[in-house]
């Protein structure tokens, strides 16, 4: 590396200024081209997310309306609404959270705080880690085998196990992070006082960590709102009001999914408007799960 | 009147505060077909009002319906496709129809206007073989004489999800080609030899409108609503006949409905106006309920949609069964489950 | 008291190291249950079941090579198209913007990454898909098409949708992931390294080229086979905007299919017990094995990074 470096740079023995100088032009030139193209990317990137945003804007807004919150899902031609596809989601995604962070809080401590370094603690955050990028599709079909078929039917809860699978390895690689960072030094200090270790961890360590932990448990929210592959096997979605968590069970996503396929322009126009809520539901808690993370730093 | 200002005049004085919905009637489940969601859902919404019945029906797909009600998991399933007389013996099920749908041939291309192109069931089948690949082809033109007919390459577009607009659609195709039926076949999906698949109504209609040359098949409630080009087609007495409700209606009043199951083919049906890609949709309904209430409850609610649910069903442009079906229909009730 | 404690820490690290335990053998069961559900697929088929082209649920024959095929030319292709743009992205983040603008310009990326699988393929149905076929497309076919050799690969029809639009938007999905890792270890450059080199008179480019890449090379393939693991498993943009086609087509504005996008459209009308489930539940399994060893390489490459 260093070879390749200084042979493009050292413009080599001083018998010709001019030869010097043109090489110094090209590589002015490449690095102004690069640096412009460099900017051209980032601002491509970002104009993905403008157009994103813009088209959710337009034709979400077009649709919105009181009605989209006070109506459950209808027929086409009557007056519907999304209420129960909000409110499932919102149960899901909430009952999904709360199962899936303890479980991924406890072994994101024990990595941070018990397994350092050992081969377990190593295997164990591996396959974390596969769970965290492994397809969502894959993770509905397994509840489907293990929660749908054989208990005789779709319902919410097999769709709260869904994404309560998807919310742990979330916070346990968040929840390890966190608690990496803190000093090993304030650790020391706790046990020298004569704590146990368990109140170490639960009172300092988890507590300082607390906003670290907190950002991870709003993305994990974010994350599982969106999701629609996993319900798509699990808790199906219902057209009609139900809150009751043993029977198919109405979502935003799979209510986007199923209208926007639809014949009717009625449902059509529910899809975007429920595209848009959701779009700003979970980009609101990602901006949310930055803001307390640097608020607290 | 405009179709849209019904509709929404229609949604005015049927819907229900939730509140309503939540507290009144006895609920009875179903669950299969997506075909006939949207009318179901209607019905569901003014007979709650009307008889007291509330029915929470998931849209699951016909597969999956066949499959929860040979498990008693719902009150009643529904399906695109009839099951024959054996599996209805072997599931101890009644099968009846509810509603039919149309489907129609949907197309882009530059030039040709709404119900001008005329098309036969070979010719179709033909084109989403890859055997027909551009829009001047001899027998296209040969069918429409004084058309002028670009030299376009054909592009098919298809329903990638299973779906019983792909049933319907490839039963017609079967019907009408001896090589449709002997290298495809007709099912909820299909090996397609060529063309984009798309899914849902929407998807397909999207890739027709964004395509030159596309040509595609919907619902035909889908086509009205979005006034897309639609074609004629030649029906078995050899007459071009155009996408219209009473031709709709002619196929059905044709029909035989004295089949066991009532599994009538309406598929390719005989009469001077018959349009031919019209089929029934079906319930499933156990023969040995567990609990003889509820089944009850599903035949007052499906009787009350025959009594008053025509309205509702072509509005939402399906076509309600003939008269003499229905009356068939109840005494099919009567006899299985007494009065 | 000391005994109380010492009672209470049995309890939890036994609790953090059930957890734990849970964890490994919640993958393990996915594994398993999936292998088990798709067995009569393998049974019925054998191992042409990997290869076989044929997905005819009118005769039930089924098998996976069209998905996997449209599974792994989407996500790689989709890395062709995302590696540039995400090192750009990246390197401006790190060398090229004014601190003030750092912080702003890498959340909204980052943000990129937030919007749902299906937002994505809303949009790429409604908008970018006929943008495409209406403009560039046509173009394309004309012109690059009818070249030899690399003409095959742009001919057909101008649907907009195709195994290329699936490309573009799994690109766009797994760019900030790519540039994300790609920023978070330039970072980690240690800064005397470049001032030695910026001493020398390099430019910015020379020392990323010079320094900052050979310095984070296995890193940033970390990365990029991260964004491939994310790639080979979406389902519902690649659902809206594959053109869903269960063939092969040497074009890539051809339809194709994925694993993910097959099981999702036909799981619905797919009978309990029928050898099209078990097939749809056995590409779930090879799905799986795919990615488990695209995560697993990734990781690898990653893994100084962790430890730092």
């Amino acid at each position: 590396m260093s070879l390749s470096l200084t042979a493009g740079m050292v413009p080599g023995p001083r018998k010709d200024p001019a030869v010097a100088a043109a090489l110094g032009r090209r590589r002015k030139r490449a690095d102004r081209i690069i640096r412009s193209l460099c900017v051209a990317a980032t601002l491509v990137a970002l104009g993905f997310l403008a157009s994103i945003l813009f088209t959710l804007t337009i034709r979400g807004f077009e649709a919105m309306s009181p009605r989209v919150f006070t109506h459950i899902t209808a027929a086409p031609g009557s007056e519907g609404g999304l209420l129960n596809a909000i409110v499932g989601s919102i149960i899901q995604a909430a009952l999904g959270t709360a199962i899936g962070t303890p479980v991924g809080m406890l072994v994101g401590t024990y990595l941070a705080e018990y397994a350092r370094g050992s081969k377990f603690g190593n295997l164990v955050r591996f396959v974390s880690d596969i769970l965290l990028s492994a397809p969502s599709i894959l993770i509905g079909l397994f509840v489907y085998q293990i929660l749908v078929l054989p208990f005789g039917g779709f319902s919410g809860w097999a769709g709260v196990a869904a994404l309560a699978i998807i919310v742990i390895p979330v916070v346990v690689r968040t929840t390890e992070d966190m608690l990496n960072l803190i000093p090993n030094t304030l650790r020391e200090a706790v046990i020298g006082l004569g704590a146990p270790k368990w109140k170490m961890i639960v009172l300092i360590c988890w507590r300082s960590a607390m906003s670290g932990i907190i950002t991870g448990i709003l993305l994990a929210v974010a994350r599982v709102a969106g999701e629609t592959a996993p319900l798509l096997f699990t808790s199906l979605g219902n057209n009609a009001w139900s809150i009751d968590l043993t029977k198919p069970m109405a979502s935003l996503p799979i209510a986007i999914y199923s209208f926007a396929g639809s014949p009717f322009e009625d449902w059509i126009a529910l899809a975007w408007a429920g595209a848009l809520l959701i779009t700003l539901g979970v980009l609101g808690l990602n901006v949310l799960a930055r803001a307390v993370l640097s608020g607290r730093k | 009147m405009n179709r849209r200002s019904f509709l929404l005049g229609a949604g005015a004085t049927l819907s229900l505060p939730i509140i309503d919905a939540r507290a009144q009637g006895t609920q009875i489940t179903g669950a299969g077909a997506s075909f006939p969601n949207p009318i179901y859902q209607k019905w569901a919404e003014a007979a709650r009002a009307a008889v007291g019945v509330q029915l929470n029906y998931q849209s699951v797909g016909s597969g999956a319906g066949i499959n929860q009600i040979r498990n008693r998991t719902v009150d009643f399933g529904a399906t695109d496709a009839p099951l024959t007389a054996q599996q209805l013996q072997e599931g101890n099920l009644l099968q009846f129809p509810t509603v039919m749908g149309s489907i129609v041939p949907i197309i882009n291309v530059p030039g040709i206007e709404d119900e001008q192109l005329k098309l036969t069931g070979e010719v179709l089948a033909d084109i989403f073989l890859g055997k027909i690949t551009r829009w001047n082809d001899q027998r296209i033109v040969a069918l429409n004489a004084g058309v002028n007919l670009p030299a376009q390459a054909i592009a098919p577009v298809y329903r990638a999800d299973g779906s019983g607009t792909t049933f319907v659609f490839t039963s017609y195709l079967s019907a009408t080609s001896a090589e449709w039926k002997d290298k495809v076949g007709a099912a909820t999906s299909v090996r397609w030899p060529v063309g984009n698949g798309a899914r849902g109504n929407e998807g397909v209609a999207g890739g027709v409108r964004n395509t030159r040359g596309g040509i595609g098949y919907v619902e035909n409630a889908y086509a009205t609503a979005n006034r897309l080009v639609t074609t004629q087609l030649r029906n078995k007495a050899g007459n071009f006949v155009k996408p219209k409700m009473e031709n709709f209606v002619a196929a059905a009043t044709n029909a035989d409905w004295s089949v066991p199951g009532f599994a009538a083919s309406i598929i390719d049906q005989a009469g001077a106006n018959s349009w031919p890609i019209v089929s029934p949709t079906f319930i499933l309904l156990p023969t040995n309920p567990q609990d003889p209430a509820r089944s009850a409850h599903v035949r007052r609610f499906f009787d009350w949609a025959f009594t008053s649910g025509d309205d509702l069903a072509r509005e939402l442009e399906y076509i309600p069964l003939p008269a003499a079906t229905k009356t068939a229909i109840r005494a099919a009730w009567r006899t299985q489950f007494g009065a | 008291m000391r005994r109380g404690g010492s009672l209470g820490d049995t309890i939890f690290e036994w609790a953090c190291r059930g957890a734990g335990v849970f964890v490994l053998l919640l993958l393990g069961a996915i594994i398993v249950e999936l292998f088990i559900a798709g067995l009569p697929a393998f049974q019925a088929f054998g191992l042409g079941f990997l290869i076989s082209t044929d997905w005819d649920p009118v005769q039930e024959v089924f098998g996976a090579g069209v998905s996997v095929y449209g599974t792994v030319v989407t996500a790689v292709l989709a890395i062709v198209l995302a590696v540039p743009l995400a090192f750009g992205v990246a390197f401006y983040l790190t060398e090229l913007a004014p601190a003030w603008l750092r912080r702003p310009v890498g959340t909204a990326v980052e943000l990129l990454a937030a919007v749902p699988s299906i937002i994505y393929g809303m949009w790429g149905f409604f908008v970018i898909a006929p943008a495409f076929a209406a403009n560039l497309q046509p173009w394309i076919i004309d012109n690059i098409g009818e070249l030899p050799l690399i003409g095959i690969f742009f001919q057909g029809a101008p649907f907009g949708t195709g195994i290329f639009m699936a490309a573009f938007i799994l690109a766009i999905m797994i760019l900030p992931f790519i540039a994300a890792t790609m920023r978070d270890v330039f970072e980690q450059v240690p800064p005397v390294y470049k001032e030695s080199a910026y001493g020398l008179g390099a430019t910015t480019w020379e020392v990323m080229k010079g320094v900052v890449i050979p310095y984070t090379r296995s890193s940033v393939v970390g990365g990029i086979m991260l964004g491939l693991g994310r790639a080979l498993g979406e389902t519902m943009a690649v659902t809206f905007v594959i053109g869903n086609a269960n063939r092969i087509s040497a074009s890539l504005f051809g339809p194709g299919n994925t694993i993910a996008s097959l099981v999702a459209l036909e799981f619905g009308e797919s009978e309990t017990g029928s050898l099209k489930l078990a097939s749809l539940l056995a590409l779930g399994f090879i799905l799986f094995v795919l990615s488990f060893v695209v995560l697993a390489a990734s990781r690898y490459m990653l893994r100084s990074r962790l430890k730092a």
